[in-house]
């Protein structure tokens, strides 16, 4: 662990030499580049002139288009001629692509379902659930509002927050997802990025609910990372200087949100590498591994509790370790590289997640306790089909699988069969969920997907889900990653 | 002490190693800035292109491939204008690379060397997916690429100081050759002028007011929506009033729409080249405009 840190540390300072090297070097240039662009400006109004010409000559054979055009000539050089003026204006003659010139990028997503489900508590046997793990109500529910600001800072630096608003039971809550800062062209392929965010781990993890291809998290995800592993603390990338693509990273973050705990270490620490390549114009892949370890005092178990009335029962883990680690693939092809016709993609993820501590069960006066170590894994497989377009279908398979042990049972008026149905701890048939959906995208920004689920907890229970769901991005929507 | 030793080792590597390549890298967004790059360039650059003439520039993926590519730009040539507010803004945050970042001497805008055409008075969503600093398309106006190459020309010169005399003379020589070209396209087309098309996109409004081809109707039923049936139908009429001689698309955009719409009301569609490398003919800019100009002068003369 202690090499680990010390590692990250000096990959950090080393960091922090380069960019100052690289400002010092930046500084002659950007003063010869200002020169450039005036000589360039003074030399643009001249051919613009011409350019206008031109444009008026050609308007004229287009009778329809003389006006229009007239009036973009005159504008333009209106525009010119205010550019040569003034000096400070040259930097957008440059131009650059944003999502809005000053002001910060907003993005609402607009969600909202309709499900038809027998049962929305979710119950995994042999996990004990937290962080966002759940099901959705039955009827109609709006999901996840997002609302997102982003924006380059200045030119080292980006920004960007996400909250969620979430109405449930009768409560509006908002629900910081991710408020982070990141550096921009750091310099060797490096990337910082601080404060809370989505740890890079896995694939699904870093995406938000939004560009997820199903209505709902697959179940490894809401059963080990109780929905997504966010964290918060300082995360760095790098990029190698190779043809084919190679990214490393490591987090080192406060670990203290499920599945971590209370602790007052930063016990959290992440390492992920991706690697990826074109097969050929029209596929190409990612494979990515992944390491999450923390440690905690106490962690929490609960999740979305769904309204028991009365006690609450305290359901605790104390004293933990745990360590997760997967793999992920995605596969995507379009022929040509061209998927505005049809595409198809295909992902999966495996996770294996080893932890231990003391559990305890406490409803009202009774408890139980137990020494506990457990090893969970789980995965999920899907693949998604646009055979026209706006139109896609896709197919997912989720399956986990516990093995908990545990010693040292302390009967405190709940005896040991209760504690493992009780604490989630006890592991019995494995949990398998099939999915297949059917979305319909009239434009890049609307979405509307129906969505059918045959879920079986091993518990002995199947319940099937019907989700009708529309997702609506709002404002300037930034770039979805790979 | 021995990690922080080899990763002192490696990162010192890693500078010696790039400061050694010789050729200047460039990221071309399009196949069209590629060529461009290459015809300036010459032998002392190296280009790739994150699309082909079969991809829409809009929408492609910001694949790991591209990701890699950026890493190591010392120039990045693109269409701007928002053009590929998709997927480039995330390829520059993920590559981690200085020196093509917005703004730098390295990030090269083309559309932006140029006036553009169309800017939209007023936004909303509801019309369709354009873009707020007008068309982007700039790349089939040969006035405007002029410009844009001694733009690029002069970057180069900037960027690769010990060069500049060479990137300066490979644009003397291809004004010279350029200019002999468009005045002979120009002459050759002239019986175009006053033609009337459909499009698919407005990806063509350059290319037709150089050759003052008025467009009556696009495929789209608004910029960036896919065509429906509804509004192809629609297009029917307008076929009947205006008398359009031909349905013009990209080789990157589906002929479905095109080839329905032809079909019932007999104008022939016509495939362009749109980019370098969309047809076998167009290996360079020279031949995609002698390409482009012939195809138009054959199909719009039979008639």
């Amino acid at each position: 662990m202690k090499v680990d840190r010390f590692l990250l540390g000096s990959l950090l300072s080393g960091s922090l030499l380069v960019s100052g090297h690289v400002s010092a070097g930046e500084k002659i240039m950007v003063d010869k580049t200002e020169y450039e662009q005036l000589k360039a400006a003074v030399e643009s109004l001249m051919q613009a002139k011409e350019a206008n010409k031109k444009v008026l000559l050609g308007a004229e054979q287009a009778a329809a288009k003389a006006a229009a055009s007239a009036k973009t000539a005159t504008e333009t050089a209106n525009r010119l001629d205010k550019r040569v003026k003034s000096k400070s204006s040259l930097a957008k003659s440059a131009g650059r692509i944003s999502g809005n010139e000053f002001n910060p990028a907003v993005s609402l997503i607009l969600d909202g379902r309709y499900t038809d489900i027998d049962n929305s508590e979710l119950a995994l046997p042999g996990f004990q659930l937290g962080g966002e793990a759940g099901l959705p109500d039955n009827g109609f529910t709006t999901g996840h509002n997002e609302l997102s600001i982003s924006a380059n800072i200045d030119d080292k630096f980006y920004g960007s927050m996400t909250a969620a608003i979430v109405y449930d039971e009768g409560e509006t809550e908002v629900e910081l997802e991710e408020a982070f800062i990141e550096t921009l062209g750091l310099g060797q392929g490096l990337t910082l990025k601080g404060g809370r965010f989505f740890s890079g781990i896995g694939y699904l993890n870093s995406i938000h609910d939004h560009a997820h291809d199903f209505a709902d998290r697959p179940l490894v995800y809401d059963a080990l990372f109780g929905g997504h592993l966010i964290e918060t603390g300082l995360q760095a990338r790098w990029v190698a200087p190779t043809d084919f693509y190679l990214s490393l990273g490591a987090e080192v973050t406060s670990g203290s949100e499920f599945p971590g705990g209370e602790n007052d270490n930063n016990e959290g620490l992440g390492f992920f590498v991706k690697t990826g390549g074109d097969i050929n114009e029209s596929s190409s892949w990612q494979l990515g591994a992944s390491y999450f370890t923390t440690e905690f005092d106490v962690r929490e178990a609960g999740g979305h509790s769904h309204g028991h009335g009365g006690d609450e029962p305290d359901n605790e883990l104390l004293d933990g370790n745990v360590d997760i680690a997967g793999i992920d693939f995605v596969y995507k092809w379009a022929p040509n590289g061209n998927p505005k016709q049809t595409n198809f993609k295909f992902q999966a993820e495996y996770f294996i997640r080893d932890e231990d501590g003391h559990a305890e069960f406490t409803e009202g006066a009774n408890s139980a306790e137990a020494d506990y170590d457990g090893e969970q894994t789980g995965y999920y497989a899907q693949a998604i089909y646009q055979f026209m377009p706006a139109w896609r279908v896709g197919i997912r398979y989720d399956h986990l699988e516990a093995d908990n042990r545990f010693a040292n049972f302390v009967n405190g008026g709940i005896d040991q069969d209760e504690f493992l149905e009780e604490s989630g701890l006890g592991a019995e048939d494995d949990p398998h969920r099939s999915s297949i959906m059917l979305d319909y995208s009239p434009s890049h920004f609307s979405r509307i997907r129906l969505q059918y689920s045959d879920f079986d907890n091993g518990h002995g229970e199947s319940e099937d889900m019907i989700t009708l769901q529309y997702i609506m991005s709002l404002g300037s929507h930034g770039a979805h990653s790979y | 002490m021995k990690i922080k030793l080899i990763i002192a080792a490696a990162l010192a590597l890693f500078v010696v190693s790039t400061q050694a390549q010789a050729k200047l890298k460039i990221f071309a967004c399009e196949p069209e800035w590629k060529a461009l790059a290459e015809t300036i360039g010459g032998e002392q650059v190296k280009v790739t292109s994150a699309t082909t003439a079969f991809q829409d520039p809009h929408h492609i993926e910001a694949r790991p491939s591209l990701i890699a590519k950026t890493r190591r730009a010392d120039l990045l040539i693109c269409t701007g204008s928002e053009l590929e507010i998709g997927w480039l803004p995330l390829l520059l945050r993920q590559s981690g690379n200085p020196q093509i970042q917005a703004g730098k001497p390295g990030y090269f805008m083309a559309s932006e060397q140029v006036e553009r055409i169309e800017v939209p008075e007023q936004m909303d969503r509801s019309m369709g997916d354009i873009h707020a600093s007008g068309n982007p398309h700039v790349h089939l106006d040969p006035h405007r690429l002029l410009s844009i190459a001694e733009k690029l020309s002069q970057r180069l010169q900037l960027i690769d100081q010990k060069n500049a005399p060479f990137y300066e003379q490979q644009f003397a020589n291809f004004r010279t050759k350029w200019l002999e070209s468009v005045q002979s396209w120009e002459k050759q087309s002239a019986t175009l002028a006053g033609k009337k098309v459909v499009v698919y996109h407005k990806n063509w409004s350059y290319l037709l007011a150089w050759l003052g081809i008025e467009a009556v109707a696009d495929l789209e039923p608004k910029p960036g929506i896919p065509p429906t049936s509804s509004h192809l139908i629609s297009l029917l009429q307008v076929a009947e009033s205006e008398q359009p001689e031909v349905i013009l698309i990209a080789a990157y955009q589906g002929d479905k729409g095109a080839r329905w719409l032809s079909e019932k009301s007999g104008i022939p569609m016509l495939t362009l080249p749109f980019t370098v490398g969309g047809n076998n003919a167009s290996t360079d800019l020279f031949t995609l405009y002698e390409n482009t100009v012939s195809q138009l002068l054959n199909t719009l003369q039979d008639d």
